[in-house]
């Protein structure tokens, strides 16, 4: 119903509570960013006026641009491992018809579960020396990497560990785009001679594009403003070799008390996504496919 | 942190909460949830069901394993296989834990704060939505459209000038520092006002003929007819709240207002070795949302949570 013809600010009062938090703990500060990126302030000192310089100090900075490099590295290999696992669960989950409330919760549970808690319970099993994933590859004669502490092996456990807190959120996705193909187009194709192979890559496929779209959009944006984890694992280390964006932000605002270059990153960390999505979404009419 | 982090554009938000609402609205029957499909099981293959169980255990294992770390002192840490029998269990690195930390203080900080932006998100909301949805007031445009525009802002742009502000206002180390942010929710808007659009208008029409006013029509029809999307919403909000580490280790480092999971990074930070010390933290942080998932995803309706698509 519309409440036509009653007291038009009662529309206004319902808005009134969420709209003045938004106002005041959202939408000014966004606004405040963009007015600080323009600012030299380094805490405590006052802020003072320098035009783009933040801008153009950051078009050469080499760290910042290393983070975000290393930030390209977990994206190369977290995407494509998150859609194939998360799409391989929610293909047997649906086959086996076992989604019941048991599996939900057994694969949510590093869903839901806090970046902090089970970052540290990755590094203590990526432990070299006392570690349980190193004891297990001994087990079978592999001589474990010291993981974390190695230059290479420390960005690859980064992004394993975020492969298996994710999948399960990635399964669900998946697991509703499945459901919503009629299971007559299969059917169809097998009457027609087509094998398991042939269905999956001709009929699946194409059918969940609008799913893996959506899936790859979302992973993208979360990978670009991935901090916790590589905070807690790796603080950026070995060498520097896993800096990311967030964790420069944080440093340069902390560390070094620099708010106004701290916001100039902030805005280059949203432009950055939002060019991604832009292009994902012009991109998409050439590949996902609409009924 | 609470706010959301995806659905930027525009064809996936809708295609998502649709479809969650869909799903969840009363008197619609179901039709593509998990339910519907486990009453006409295939024949399974073993190979998939053998698949299935490996990565089960894949998931438990790693929270089984700090668990039993966590009832281990920390001398038996240092040898593997650790040893599984009783007698060899024991609390005392719960003990520690409590000794070593203001604990209560900082278990009674993460629970005021997650019950209170929790509450507060899911009320402000719900309420917003219903507005947006049911009324027209000039403007009404223009609110939609500045809530749809933040959800595309990362919430570290805010980060900055909220610390600023922060200190400004004096709430630097204070529980309201940590509230303030997480109680509105463009997201949580947006979700409630697709989902009071798909409400039938005869239940509020017979309130209103009743003499009820916009509000109790509000409090005693729609929020009781919209408890899916409470539900959903929620175990959103209660998540980013209980599991919030950026803008706490901004804003609350001292123990007066630290919340568990920067209390955790900093466990972590000063007693590397104390392996067992640290997975009792990961434990007691872990467990509450783990349970509260369980007991609440019974409420949540086929794909509700679907349509909370963010993390």
């Amino acid at each position: 119903m519309n409440w036509v013809g009653t007291n038009r600010w009662w529309g206004l009062a319902f808005v009134l509570p969420s709209a003045v938090f938004l106002l005041g703990f959202t939408l000014l500060p966004i606004a405040a960013a963009a007015v600080l990126s323009f600012f030299d302030w380094t805490l405590p000192a006052d802020p003072s006026f320098v035009g783009m310089a933040n801008f153009s100090e950051l078009a050469d900075d080499r760290q910042f641009w290393a983070a975000v490099g290393h930030t390209l590295q977990f994206i190369a290999g977290y995407v494509p491992l998150v859609l194939a696992t998360g799409l391989g669960l929610a293909m047997m989950l649906n086959r086996q018809g076992r989604y019941t409330g048991f599996t939900r919760v057994l694969f949510f549970m590093p869903v839901v579960s806090a970046w902090v808690a089970v970052a540290l319970i990755w590094k203590w099993m990526l432990n070299p020396r006392f570690g349980v994933i190193n004891w297990l590859l001994g087990l079978v004669g592999v001589e474990g990497p010291a993981w974390l502490f190695e230059r290479g092996w420390a960005m690859a456990a980064i992004i394993g560990a975020s492969v298996w807190k994710d999948t399960g959120f990635v399964m669900l996705l998946f697991l509703a785009g499945l459901q919503a193909i009629p299971s007559d187009y299969r059917e169809a194709a097998f009457v027609d001679g087509a094998t398991r192979w042939q269905a999956f890559w001709r009929i699946t496929v194409p059918l969940l594009t609008p799913t893996i779209f959506l899936v790859v959009i979302i992973s993208l944006i979360n990978s670009f403003q991935i901090f916790e984890q590589v905070w807690i694992l790796t603080g950026g280390g070995p060498v520097a070799s896993t800096t990311v964006i967030v964790e420069r932000i944080v440093t340069t605002a902390f560390d070094y008390g620099r708010v106004g270059y701290a916001a100039a990153m902030s805005w280059v960390l949203f432009l950055l996504i939002f060019a991604v999505t832009l292009v994902q979404h012009r991109a998409q009419d050439r590949w996902v496919f609409h009924e | 942190m609470s706010e959301p982090t995806t659905a930027v554009e525009p064809r996936t938000r809708d295609d998502g909460v649709v479809r969650g609402s869909e799903v969840a609205s009363r008197g619609t029957p179901p039709a593509r949830t998990a339910r519907t499909h486990r009453r006409r099981p295939r024949p399974a293959s073993v190979l998939g069901r053998v698949l299935l169980v490996v990565a089960g255990l894949a998931m438990a294992l790693p929270f089984a394993w700090s668990l039993l770390t966590s009832l281990q002192d920390s001398r038996s840490l240092l040898v593997l296989p650790p040893s599984f029998s009783p007698s060899s269990l024991t609390t005392s690195a719960y003990r520690r834990l409590v000794d070593l930390m203001p604990f209560t203080r900082i278990v009674a900080n993460t629970v005021i704060v997650t019950i209170i932006s929790t509450v507060a998100q899911v009320v402000t909301s719900a309420m917003a939505g219903y507005g947006l949805a049911r009324f027209n007031f000039r403007g009404r445009h223009a609110v939609f459209l500045a809530y749809l525009a933040t959800m595309m802002v990362p919430f570290q742009v805010t980060i900055i000038p909220l610390f600023i502000a922060m200190r400004w206002l004096g709430w630097v180390n204070s529980l309201q520092a940590l509230i303030a942010p997480m109680v509105a929710s463009a997201f949580g808007v947006f979700l409630f006002r697709q989902y009071f659009m798909q409400m039938p208008a005869e239940l509020e029409e017979a309130a209103a003929l009743d003499g009820a006013n916009p509000w109790q029509t509000f409090w005693r029809i729609a929020l009781p007819y919209a408890q899916p999307a409470i539900a959903a919403h929620g175990i959103l909000a209660f998540m980013a709240a209980w599991n919030a580490f950026l803008w706490p280790l901004f804003i609350a480092r001292d123990e007066s207002a630290m919340t568990l999971p920067v209390a955790l990074a900093s466990l972590h930070g000063r007693w590397t070795t104390d392996w067992s010390l640290v997975m009792a933290g990961s434990v007691i942080t872990v467990v509450p949302v783990i349970v509260v998932y369980a007991v609440a995803q019974r409420w949540i309706v086929g794909g509700t949570l679907l349509s909370g698509i963010r993390r």
